[in-house]
């Protein structure tokens, strides 16, 4: 299998000064794959990704790229198909934005690296598909994190490689331009079978753009396969060694501490309506239950994170004499009852005699 | 619209320089007509002292000021690039007075026994006292992680040199030790056609060399992971770069003793004149630069206070050390 990679380890330890500090790391990605690094901060994300483009030698094993071993190749070689977004501050000194892009050029100039016509016609394009022509003529320190971080993305692309390494390349920059910077990588590696390694925070945009994902927890890659694989239920939790809030791997739902003790509302709600009223109770550190929600219900996810207790039913399925009990011996202990529902559809009469029966209770 | 500004820059360099060198043949403690000079230099008969002052002392000085301008202009440009840090230059990194202080034990050594040094004796002589001081930097800068620590440890290393040299200088019993005493503080003074001939060899030679290194230097400038993905050789870059600007600030020290400044003060003028810091347009524009710089700055030391001659570093640090103080404060802005 690993024939077909245009990327793979074999036995890879890294780590720094001789003292490895992930071991035995086995990864994979053909032409047009997108791979994510997730873990915890300061797990060694970083240091596979150096170790990877050849910043950082391996303490053992090799990585190999197009088939070759990459510490074997040349430096020109290497640069014209590898390519890199990493976090080091750039601070280059009077430089546009246009002459920054167009060091990605590189790899390609004459002996004074004098740019030719067909290499302008490059970083044009390049600029044109990070969105960022307008900074073409603006000095490079003078332009934000955001934008700093796009023309590095340009710089890299006009390098023209088979694969991209960029290291938390969306930490700087705001929902617009995260989504906008990895659509930019998507459509790359979708139309020029562009192949991406990088690292990421964010979990949700992890598991939704990624062809495969590589988990790195203590010592070694813990998980690597596809989202669907990595994303079981509470391996987010373990991987980040969470002890506050919790996360929920199929919808990305990221919720605080749940508020301890004995219920004092009760949230009777769904169809999404309840998740705001959850939260605000959250904030306001008073404990609830809530119910009843199916399974499949939109507010279901925060009321299992945040709730006291959740009287559910399974999706699908009609609520049972057992769940009516459990909510209406709920609703006599709460204080206070919350409806959050206007309309439930053909189920609704049970909901109905809930509300009926703390109406009865005087809440 | 760029270029353009890029040709006016180096028109107004060129002009300098050479209107520098006229006056600077021109004017001292006897003053020469211009047409006077053009005549001696046409090969013309002219009055015999005016020739000979113009062609043994005034135009072999100023040829020297211009060159060792340059490649001191030109050294400071590439140690600033080396640390990343605009105020990196051999003289405050200590590399200027590491060269004169093996230059001087060679010169002392070398008249106790009445051997005369030959030019590029001196020239490997200070080239060895400034790797050393340069290995004292580089070391410094392993350990040390802020780049102010770096500079002051460089300033430390000057001092120490300095005051060996002026230890050796002062109990060095000679009649040449006068000589020796104004080359320790820096001066144009006593060079010779051969000097010249043999320092614009080195000088140019290195500037050749460094000129063919525009491409890796702006590689560099992109900081050194960056530089590495593009292909660069990074180890191997940093032995040249050191080699070379080692080579251009030895050169100086060992016909000029070590000058101040320039190599701070230039390569920041000539970045604000051209508007970039592309090396391909700035390592020609540092060596005019450099060498306008120093033509005026000698040109001040022999006639402010004429006949008494002021020694070049006095006058460099005068116009040099306010240019450092304005980099130092325009950055410390630009951290916010």
């Amino acid at each position: 299998m690993s024939e077909m990679n245009y990327l793979y380890t074999e036995g890879l330890s890294v780590g720094y000064h001789g003292v490895p500090l992930i071991r035995n790391i086995a990864l994979g990605l053909k032409r047009g794959e997108i791979l994510t690094l997730i873990g915890p901060n300061g797990a060694g994300k970083t240091t596979i990704l150096k170790s990877l483009i050849r910043q950082l030698a391996p303490l053992e094993g090799a990585v190999f790229l197009d088939g070759r071993e990459i510490h074997s190749m040349g430096g020109k070689e290497l640069s014209r198909k590898l390519s890199v977004v990493l976090t080091d501050r750039v601070r280059p000194e009077l430089m546009t934005c246009g002459d920054v892009v167009a060091t990605g050029r590189y790899p390609y100039t004459g002996r004074f690296g004098v740019l030719t016509e067909e290499d302008r016609r490059i970083v044009h394009e390049a600029m044109e598909l990070v969105h960022i022509q307008e900074l073409s003529e603006r000095d490079f320190l003078q332009t934000s994190d955001g934008q700093k971080q796009r023309v590095m993305l340009a710089r890299a692309i006009c390098q023209e490689p088979d694969l991209i390494v960029l290291d938390e390349p969306t930490s700087f920059l705001d929902m617009k331009y995260k989504l906008e910077f990895l659509s930019i990588i998507q459509n790359m590696s979708r139309t020029r079978n562009l192949s991406v390694i990088m690292s990421l925070h964010e979990l949700d945009l992890a598991g939704r753009i990624s062809d495969k994902i590589a988990c790195v927890k203590g010592d070694r890659i813990d998980r690597f396969g596809t989202p669907e694989e990595i994303f079981s239920e509470g391996y987010v939790q373990e991987l980040y060694r969470m002890t506050v809030g919790s996360y929920d791997e199929r919808t990305g739902n990221l919720e605080l501490d749940a508020v301890k003790g004995e219920p004092e509302v009760f949230v009777l709600s769904g169809n999404g309506s309840g998740t705001a009223v959850y939260r605000r109770l959250q904030r306001e550190g008073r404990a609830f239950a809530a119910g009843i929600l199916w399974e499949n219900d939109l507010d279901y996810p925060s009321a299992k994170a945040l709730a006291a207790e959740v009287v559910s039913v399974k999706p699908f399925c009609r609520i049972a004499e057992r769940e009516m009990e459990r909510a209406k011996e709920l609703i006599e202990q709460c204080r206070q009852v919350i409806c959050t529902m206007d309309n439930a559809g053909e189920f609704y009469q049970e909901l109905q005699e809930l509300i009926e029966y703390a109406k009865r209770q005087g809440k | 619209m760029k270029r353009s500004r890029y040709g006016t820059a180096y028109v107004i360099l060129v002009l300098l320089v050479l209107a520098l060198l006229a006056v600077n043949v021109c004017a001292g403690s006897v003053s020469i007509p211009f047409s006077e000079v053009m005549k001696i230099l046409g090969g013309n008969q002219a009055d015999a002292v005016f020739t000979d002052i113009v062609l043994q002392i005034r135009f072999p000085r100023a040829l020297a000021a211009a060159i060792l301008g340059g490649g001191l202009a030109l050294s400071g440009y590439l140690l600033q690039t080396f640390f990343h840090n605009p105020i990196a230059g051999p003289f405050i990194l200590g590399i200027s007075s590491g060269a004169k202080l093996v230059v001087a034990l060679v010169m002392v050594a070398a008249l106790g026994r009445a051997v005369q040094v030959s030019s590029l004796a001196m020239i490997l002589a200070a080239f060895a006292g400034a790797m050393i001081a340069m290995g004292f930097v580089l070391v410094m800068s392993r350990v040390m992680e802020q780049m102010s620590m770096l500079i002051v440890s460089g300033v430390m290393i000057g001092y120490i040199c300095t005051a060996i040299t002026d230890f050796i200088v002062t109990f060095a019993d000679d009649a040449e030790i006068v000589n020796l005493h104004n080359w320790s503080k820096g001066s144009f003074s006593g060079i010779s056609w051969d000097n010249v001939l043999v320092m614009s060899a080195v000088i140019f030679l290195t500037t050749f060399c460094v000129f063919l290194m525009s491409k890796p230097i702006s590689a560099y400038q992109m900081g050194e992971s960056y530089a590495r993905n593009m292909g660069l050789n990074v180890q191997l870059f940093r032995v040249v770069l050191v080699l070379l600007s080692s080579i251009l600030s030895a050169c100086v020290t060992a016909f000029a003793g070590p000058v101040s400044f320039v190599g701070i003060a230039v390569p920041h003028l000539v970045k604000s004149l051209f508007g970039t810091a592309k090396p391909i347009w700035m390592i020609p524009g540092c060596f005019l630069g450099g060498a306008a710089f120093c033509l005026l700055c000698d040109l001040l030391a022999r006639v402010l206070f004429a006949p008494t001659e002021l020694s070049i570093s006095t006058v460099t640090a005068i116009f040099g050390a306010p240019v450092v103080i304005f980099i130092m404060i325009r950055r410390k802005k630009e951290r916010g």
